[in-house]
C-alpha cells in the first residue's frame, strides 16, 4: 500500500530529526568518541535528566528574557515600521541609521549594556530586543510602502485622510508581512538573549552552557543547546499557527479558502 | 450649464517638466456619458486625476458642479483596470468601504447599518452578484471582481463616475456583458460618467460623446457625438451606423499614431 503524500509530509520532519540523532548516536558509539569532545545523544539525554531541575530554571529565565525582548521588539518595530512606511521623509531619515545599527554585531554591544544596567536580566532582554526588532520594522514598512497607488487614489478621491487610509488599508495589508517577520524575530530573540547570558549573566541557558563547558561537562552543554533549539521551534510554530489564523486570506488556496 | 468643465487645462507632473496634458478644454453635461480614447500614454489617466481633485492643474481651471476643484471631491466614484478589492474583506464589506469614509454615511453608519447593508446587497444584485456578498474577492472571477469594484464606486451615490479602462483586463465576452451592466446601471439612475478606454467599440457603444486625445502631451483632437438611439442593445454594435463611428474614430487614432 502506497503511503499518502500528505501523511508523508507530516511525518517527514520527525523522521529526519530522529534519523539525524540515530546517525549521531551510531557515529559516537561506533568510533568511541569520548563524551568531553562530542557527547552521543544518549549521553545528552542522561545529562538532561540528571540536571532537569536546573535546566528548567535556566530555561524559564531564557524564555522570559527572550519573550520580554521580543515583545519590546514587536511594539517598537511596529511603531517604527508604521512611521517609516507611511512617510518617505522618515524613511529617508531613518534608513541609514537603521541599517548601520543592524550591521553592528550585537555581542559587541553587550559590554556596553552591562556597564549601563549591570549583568543579568536587563542586558539579556535588551540584546534580544536589539537583535530582533529590525526584521519587524522592515517588514511592516514594506507592507505599507507597497500599497497599490490606484487603491490610494480611490480612497483619497473620497476624501479619506492619511489616517483613514492607514487604518482601513495600510495596517491590514501589512499584517501578513508583520506575522512573517514575527517568525524570524522570535528565533533571533533567542540568539540575542543567549548571547547576552553567555557573556554577562549568572542565570539562563547561556550561562548554564558557559559554566558547564568550563567544567568540561559537554553533555550538559549540548542539552542546553537542544533546549534552546526546541524552544525556538515551538515559538516559531506558535507564530506560524497565529499567522495562519489571522491572515489566512494572504495564504489563500483556491481549493481551501479561509 | 455644464457639470464638469475644463478651461485651457495643462498639467506637468514635475514643475517646469513636460506637460502630460496640454490646453484641454471640454464641457460635460450632468448625466452625460463621456468616453475618452487615445493612444497609450496620452494622459487619459491624468484627466481623471484632475477631475477628481487628486492633482491640481499647472495651468487653467477645472470646474465640477459650478465650483473650481480644489481638493478631493466626495461626489466622485472611481474604478480602475485592476479591481483593487481588499482581500481581507468580504465582497459586501468591500462595496461598503466608501460608506466608512464619505460623510454623511460615515457618521450614520452605526445607526443605519441595516439599511446600508440592504442597499449594498441590492446594488450587488443589480450587477448580477446576488448572494456573493459574503464571498471573498479572491473567490470571484475577474469579471465578478470588476462588477464588485464598480459597485464600490457607486455605493455612495456619486454624481460623477470615473472609470479608467475598467474592462481592459477582461476577455471579450465578459467585457460585453459588463458594458450592458454599466449601460443598465446608468440608464436606471443617470449619473455622469467619464470612461477612459482603449476600446473604440466600447466607447461608441456606451458613450454620448467620445473625445479623442493626441499623443503626449495630450490634447483633445476630436469631439464626436454618438447619435445612436437609446437604449442600445448589444446588437447595435453590428449596425452600419455603429461601424461608421468606430471606423471614423479609428482613422483619427491611426493618424495620431503615424504622426
Amino acid at each position: 500500500m502506497a503511503v499518502k503524500q500528505s501523511t508523508l509530509i507530516k511525518v517527514a520532519p520527525w523522521a529526519l530529526t530522529i534519523t539525524l540523532f540515530l546517525v549521531w548516536e551510531i557515529i559516537c558509539t561506533g568510533l568511541k568518541i569520548p563524551d568531553y569532545l562530542m557527547p552521543a545523544p544518549s549521553a545528552i539525554w542522561v545529562a538532561g535528566v540528571e540536571y532537569a531541575s536546573p535546566i528548567m530554571m535556566h530555561a524559564t529565565q531564557t524564555l522570559f528574557t527572550t519573550l520580554a525582548g521580543f515583545a519590546l521588539a514587536v511594539v517598537v518595530g511596529m511603531v517604527l515600521g508604521l512611521a517609516v512606511g507611511a512617510s518617505p521623509l522618515i524613511y529617508k531619515a531613518c534608513y541609514p541609521l537603521l541599517v548601520g545599527f543592524n550591521s553592528i554585531p550585537k555581542v559587541a554591544f553587550v559590554p556596553v549594556l552591562v556597564v549601563w544596567f549591570g549583568i543579568g536580566t536587563v542586558p539579556a532582554i535588551l540584546t534580544a530586543f536589539l537583535i530582533s526588532f529590525f526584521p519587524v520594522v522592515v517588514n511592516v514598512a514594506t507592507g505599507l510602502a507597497t500599497l497599490e497607488p490606484e487603491l490610494e487614489d480611490v480612497l483619497r478621491s473620497l476624501g479619506a485622510k492619511r489616517w483613514d487610509i492607514m487604518i482601513k488599508v495600510g495596517l491590514p495589508r501589512s499584517l501578513p508581512y508583520f506575522f512573517a517577520s514575527l517568525k524570524v524575530a522570535i528565533t533571533l530573540a533567542f540568539v540575542g538573549s543567549v548571547i547576552s547570558e553567555t557573556v554577562a549573566s549568572n542565570l539562563g541557558i547561556g550561562y548554564l552552557m558557559m559554566s558547564a563547558s568550563s567544567s568540561m561537562n559537554m553533555p550538559l552543554v549540548f542539552a542546553g543547546l537542544i533546549v534552546i533549539g526546541v524552544m525556538g521551534v515551538v515559538m516559531y510554530e506558535l507564530f506560524a499557527v497565529l499567522e495562519n489564523r489571522l491572515t489566512g486570506w494572504a495564504h489563500r488556496n483556491p481549493n481551501a479558502p479561509g | 450649464m455644464s457639470f464638469v468643465s475644463f478651461e485651457n487645462v495643462s498639467l506637468a507632473y514635475a514643475p517646469g517638466g513636460a506637460n502630460a496634458i496640454e490646453n484641454v478644454s471640454l464641457n460635460i453635461r450632468e448625466g452625460e456619458f463621456v468616453a475618452v480614447v487615445g493612444p497609450s500614454g496620452c494622459g487619459k489617466s491624468t484627466l481623471m486625476k484632475l477631475v477628481s481633485g487628486l492633482k491640481p492643474p499647472s495651468e487653467g481651471y477645472v470646474f465640477v458642479d459650478g465650483r473650481e476643484v480644489g481638493g478631493p471631491l466626495k461626489i466622485i466614484g472611481m474604478a480602475f483596470q485592476a479591481a483593487n478589492l481588499l482581500p481581507w474583506r468580504t465582497t459586501l464589506d468591500n462595496v461598503m468601504l466608501p460608506l466608512e469614509i464619505v460623510e454623511p454615511f460615515r457618521s450614520n453608519l452605526k445607526k443605519e447599518k441595516a439599511k446600508y447593508t440592504a442597499d449594498a446587497e441590492a446594488l450587488l444584485a443589480k450587477v448580477g452578484l446576488a448572494g456573493y456578498g459574503d464571498k471573498f474577492p479572491w473567490e470571484l472571477s475577474g469579471g465578478m471582481q470588476q462588477r464588485a469594484s464598480i459597485c464600490r464606486a457607486l455605493i455612495h451615490q456619486p454624481r460623477l463616475l470615473m472609470l479608467d479602462e475598467p474592462f481592459g483586463a477582461l476577455d471579450a465576452f465578459t467585457r460585453e456583458e459588463l458594458w450592458c451592466m454599466l449601460r443598465d446601471l446608468w440608464q436606471q439612475q443617470p449619473f455622469t460618467v467619464v470612461l477612459v478606454t482603449h476600446d473604440l467599440r466600447e466607447a461608441v457603444f456606451l458613450a454620448d460623446t467620445v473625445y479623442v486625445m493626441s499623443k503626449r502631451p495630450g490634447r483633445i483632437l476630436v469631439r464626436k457625438e454618438i447619435d445612436l438611439p437609446r437604449p442600445r442593445p448589444l446588437d447595435v454594435t453590428y449596425t452600419d451606423a455603429f461601424a461608421g463611428y468606430v471606423h471614423e474614430l479609428r482613422e483619427h487614432i491611426g493618424r495620431i499614431r503615424e504622426s
